[in-house]
């Protein structure tokens, strides 16, 4: 215990934490323990798709559509496969006679969900090249195989395709209109599923409401956009009939289950591996076309196929995200005391939506945030157009309804003249009414219970990290007597994390007595390595480098889930705790034989097994690892059989329930509408962090993408649903010079539902800005009774108010 | 391949050759050519900074050159700043700053930062949040790396060389 005891005091380092509720474990969790990732990435030793090469192989790339909407006709790969250099040549023709589309469900939804929110869902499946129509710029219609990815796009330019343009629906409402074109003609209508659910009395509630406010609000399209494209290797090995694939996706054990069920392979017989990947953000989080194709190319040609994304094609084709449309009604009394809520939203989920319904119950869900409101009815159509598929992107869905919900709240409050903040308070949910139960079902089918959390504090300690709301509001007024506009903006969030429905691990002891765990996470940057070697090394209690951890590989989990949807350090550690547990009983019982001693008497300490009080009593993992071995021997006691090993799922009871409170003081500037960020502050809180310097980097780059949301991305089509920001020059994503300070605190509330008291968190910072920002920026033009209700928030439209009031 | 080059490069001290088409990129020749894949390729358009090495003592955008115009170049990439396994100030400042998560930007970050603190007089907040954001990073929100720079610019400069306007950042370009 001596290494432990060195070890454990707390490296937080300049991570500003809470100050009263910290389970002191005294071991590796809650301990800001360097990154075992770092150094060969450091290095310039790490491992990306684009970076394996292997003997013999061949590349691949796509000809992609020019138009968003058109019919089909001859695909003619003819010249392009008789290039030199070129081995393989295909068009949707060929595919789609050879493989079968992907199942539009990749996220299966359970019963007791659809039993309990109303849903009439038809998902399309995706055709992996389709040989009828094109439905968004972007898609492909044909592939070429050749000796280098130069020759490759050299030979795609012979591929003329004959196509005849169609009526493109550029966004969702023109696919809503009555004889609108069908973008999938089979399934008879453009709305791919509609949702209703409804708490209290609902709509009805509003009756009774002595103020309504109507609005509508407008989150626009934009992505996840990481630094590296996506990308896919495949080997196909002849003699065992096996392929291994490369894939920079979040998802390893879906990637397998698509690629064996489209090549009628036993899933056993293929091998994903998502080696270092380049972020990810839930744009890498389902199975795309290109993922079955190459490994089925791997297959077809027998030699090794690479195929790896440019950014004009990443930015055509992988996944787009937000871009909805909410109409909110509110009713409300003298007090700003929120007494009914309704919504009508339509997410714009482009030609496919490859993870279903699942953005737009993360919606539902949400919208009622952190407050008590006793009567809430909302709909929802997802409707299918001539964009790029939309799917999850940090926040999926919760950024959209979060803005919808805490512009309503800022528009109660100037109604009634009332504070933003005091209008939050009023209808707050206290900390006494924990765990307090929400009257809607989440996505895994449970009835919503928020679990732990003090909301009321989050808010204050925001506030009061700016100053205070009184100096904030006299710092104001002063400015404005200079002719200078500052404004507060607030958002408060909760957010439903570590879903499943399971995640796997494997924990073993190595003949050498080192600890082996191996999860079904699939990490982008996080420091799932790190992390689980914390939980693992205080299981065991060894010190951390005993601890070797696999992840993001099929090969070492035989059924696993991913990282998406903030979920890994909940559903993770505890498919390890449950493994652990499993071998630990195991281990004491061999241990107990060995020390001839009763198992009650055993306590884990200094890399192995020893009697309670007596130092010198002691076996160590080495030990009883070769005393569990199978043959001759062995030293297991009669009915314990050999090996330590285990393989265990944990499929969580329902979601944790993290939450945050945004505020941040911004100066308009009234001739170039500039918006200057003084300071930007968020309280989060994720339960007990694991650790907390990687915990607080997981906040902060998740606040710049929602600034960089709020502000500068945007994924902009004209109306004939031609893409216009197809390069980085024209999406622009922050750089270091437009982070404003930030100051993140993080409060730590355990959750009661699992082990550790961990709730998720690698979403939540990206939820909030967008509404932050233009709750500021209308605070700051309050004098003008100005609105802003729509992303992303322009310096022009800002502009424009001081123009109009001149 | 027809009408391919032979190209020499200094790369990290070692003198290397390889084939080039005319047409092929620098980052290309160094990663697929040469097998140094240490340096990344973000958007082959400039804008990133991803594939940033310093060529000849200056920071220059690998994908924005071809391979035959580095002919007989001196080439520093991420892959020689360790020495004999150990790494360099600025990567050890990275680890410790949490100034990477993924990884994926890392190669650019640390060649501009290099070249930024190397290269310019100029070391306040302001100049170090300008002169980064020649690479962009989506994973840290920039603030370890904003911090682990400046923390070198101090060790190579002394304080005096990163003394300014504290209050730098806050500025958006919408």
């Amino acid at each position: 215990m001596a290494i432990l005891a060195s070890l454990a005091t707390r490296q937080a380092g300049d991570v500003t934490m809470d100050d009263g509720v910290r389970r002191e474990s005294g071991g590796y969790i809650g301990q800001s323990v360097p990154r075992r990732e770092d150094k060969n990435l450091l290095l310039g030793q790490g491992n990306f798709v684009a970076d394996i090469q292997l003997p013999g192989m061949v590349h691949a790339a796509f000809a992609r559509s020019p138009l968003p909407h058109a019919k089909i006709g001859i695909v003619d790969v003819t010249a392009a496969r008789a290039m030199d250099g070129v081995c393989f040549a295909a068009s949707g023709d060929d595919v789609m006679a050879a493989l079968p589309p992907i199942n539009g469900m990749q996220v299966v939804t359970p019963q007791g969900w659809r039993d309990r929110v109303d849903t009439d869902i038809l998902i399309p499946d995706q055709p992996l090249i389709p040989n009828d129509k094109l439905r968004y710029v972007g898609e492909a219609f044909a592939l070429v195989v050749a000796d280098s990815r130069y020759i490759a796009e050299d030979a795609l330019e012979l591929i003329e395709p004959d196509l005849e343009p169609l009526q493109p629906l550029p966004d969702a409402e023109s696919a809503l209109v009555d004889g609108a074109p069908l973008v999938h003609e089979h399934l008879g209508r453009n709305v791919a599923a509609f949702l209703h659910a409804k708490k209290g009395a609902g709509a009805e509630g509003l009756e009774v409401a002595p103020h309504r406010l109507k609005r509508r609000f407008v989150h626009h399209r934009y992505a996840a956009m990481p630094m590296e494209c996506r990308g896919v290797v495949a080997d196909y090995d002849t003699r065992t009939d096996t392929l291994t694939i490369w894939s920079s996706t979040q998802v390893v054990h879906w990637v397998r289950r698509e690629v064996a069920t489209a090549l009628g392979m036993p899933e056993e017989r293929v091998r994903c591996i998502a080696p270092d990947v380049g972020g990810g953000f839930g744009g890498k989080g389902h199975v795309y076309p290109e993922d079955i194709l190459v490994a089925w190319l791997a297959r077809e040609i027998g030699r090794p196929v690479k195929w790896v994304e440019d950014r004009h094609e990443h930015i055509l084709n992988a996944a787009h995200s937000r871009d909805n449309i909410y109409d909110v009604e509110i009713g409300f009394d003298d007090d700003g005391k929120i007494l009914a809520l309704t919504s009508s939203f339509l997410v714009d989920s482009g030609a496919y939506t490859p993870v279903g319904a699942g953005i737009a119950g993360n919606s539902i869900a949400h919208m009622l945030g952190p407050y008590h409101i006793e009567n809430y009815e909302t709909d929802c159509k997802v409707v299918l157009t001539n964009r790029t598929p939309n799917a999850p992107y940090r926040g999926a869905g919760r950024p959209e309804v979060g803005f919808a919900m805490e512009r309503s709240v800022d528009l109660v409050a100037n109604y009634l003249g009332l504070d933003p903040a005091e209008v939050r308070f009023r209808n707050m949910i206290p900390p006494e009414d924990m765990p307090y139960e929400v009257g809607l079902t989440y996505r895994d089918g449970v009835a919503m219970v928020y679990d732990s959390g003090d909301y009321p504090k989050a808010l204050r300690r925001a506030l009061a990290e700016l100053g205070g709301l009184e100096t904030i509001r006299q710092r104001q007024k002063d400015a404005l007597a200079e002719g200078r506009y500052l404004g507060l903006g607030l958002g408060c969030y909760v957010e439903g994390t570590g879903v499943g429905p399971f995640e796997g691990a494997t924990v073993k002891i190595d003949p050498t007595g080192k600890i082996m765990v191996a999860t079904g996470a699939c990490p982008q940057g996080q420091g799932h390595e790190t992390i689980f070697a914390q939980f693992a090394a205080d299981m065991w209690q060894v010190p951390i480098d005993d601890v070797f951890v696999t992840v993001a590989d099929t090969g070492h989990v035989s059924q696993g889930y991913g990282t998406i949807a903030s979920r890994s350090t909940v559903t993770a550690s505890g498919a390890i705790k449950l493994a652990t547990d499993a071998v630990h009983e195991k281990v004491f019982a061999i241990a107990a034989n060995l020390l001839e001693t009763a198992e009650t008497d055993l306590e884990l300490r200094d890399a192995g097994v020893g009697v309670k009080g007596v130092p010198d009593m002691h076996v160590s993992y080495r030990d009883i690892a070769t005393a569990a071995k199978p043959g001759w021997g062995h030293q297991r006691p009669d009915g314990v059989v050999a090996g330590l090993e285990s393989t265990s799922y944990y499929e969580p009871p329902t979601v944790t329930w993290s939450y945050a409170a945004n505020a941040t003081l911004v100066e308009v500037d009234p001739e170039t509408g500039q918006i200057a960020i003084e300071k930007y502050v968020e309280v989060h809180d994720a339960g007990v962090l694991v650790n907390p310097k990687l915990a607080d980097g997981q906040v902060k780059g998740g606040l710049v993408q929602g600034l960089g949301g709020a502000l500068l991305e945007e994924l902009a089509y004209d109306d004939h649903g031609q893409l216009l920001t197809g390069s980085l020059m024209d999406y622009l994503l922050p750089s270091a010079s437009d982070v404003p300070p930030l100051a993140v605190i993080h409060q730590e509330t355990p959750s009661p539902l699992n082990a550790f008291g961990v709730k998720g968190l690698g979403e939540g910072g990206a939820i909030a800005p967008p509404v932050v920002i233009a709750n500021a920026v209308c605070d700051a033009l309050r004098p003008f009774k100005a609105e802003l209700n729509s992303t992303p928030v322009r310096w022009a439209d800002v502009a424009a108010f001081f123009d109009q009031n001149a | 391949m027809t009408d391919t080059r032979s190209i020499t490069v200094t790369v990290n001290g070692e003198r290397l050759t390889g084939e080039a088409e005319p047409r092929m990129l620098l980052v290309d020749f160094l990663r697929d050519e040469l097998r140094r894949t240490g340096t990344h390729v973000g958007c082959e358009h400039g804008v990133c900074g991803t594939c940033t090495v310093i060529i000849d003592g200056d920071a220059a955008r690998s994908c924005l050159m071809f391979a035959v115009q580095a002919d007989g170049a001196e080439i520093s990439t991420i892959e020689g700043l360790a020495t004999n396994g150990e790494m360099h100030p600025l990567q050890k400042l990275f680890s410790e700053h949490h100034a990477l998560q993924c990884g994926f930007c890392t190669p650019g970050v640390l060649m501009t930062a290099m070249d930024l603190v190397h290269n310019s007089n100029d070391h306040s907040p302001d100049a170090i949040r300008i002169g980064m954001s020649a690479a962009l990073c989506r994973c840290t929100g920039y603030v370890g790396i904003i911090d682990a720079v400046t923390e070198y610019a101090r060790q190579v400069h002394g304080d005096s060389g990163v003394a300014g306007d504290e209050t730098g950042g806050g500025r958006n370009d919408g």
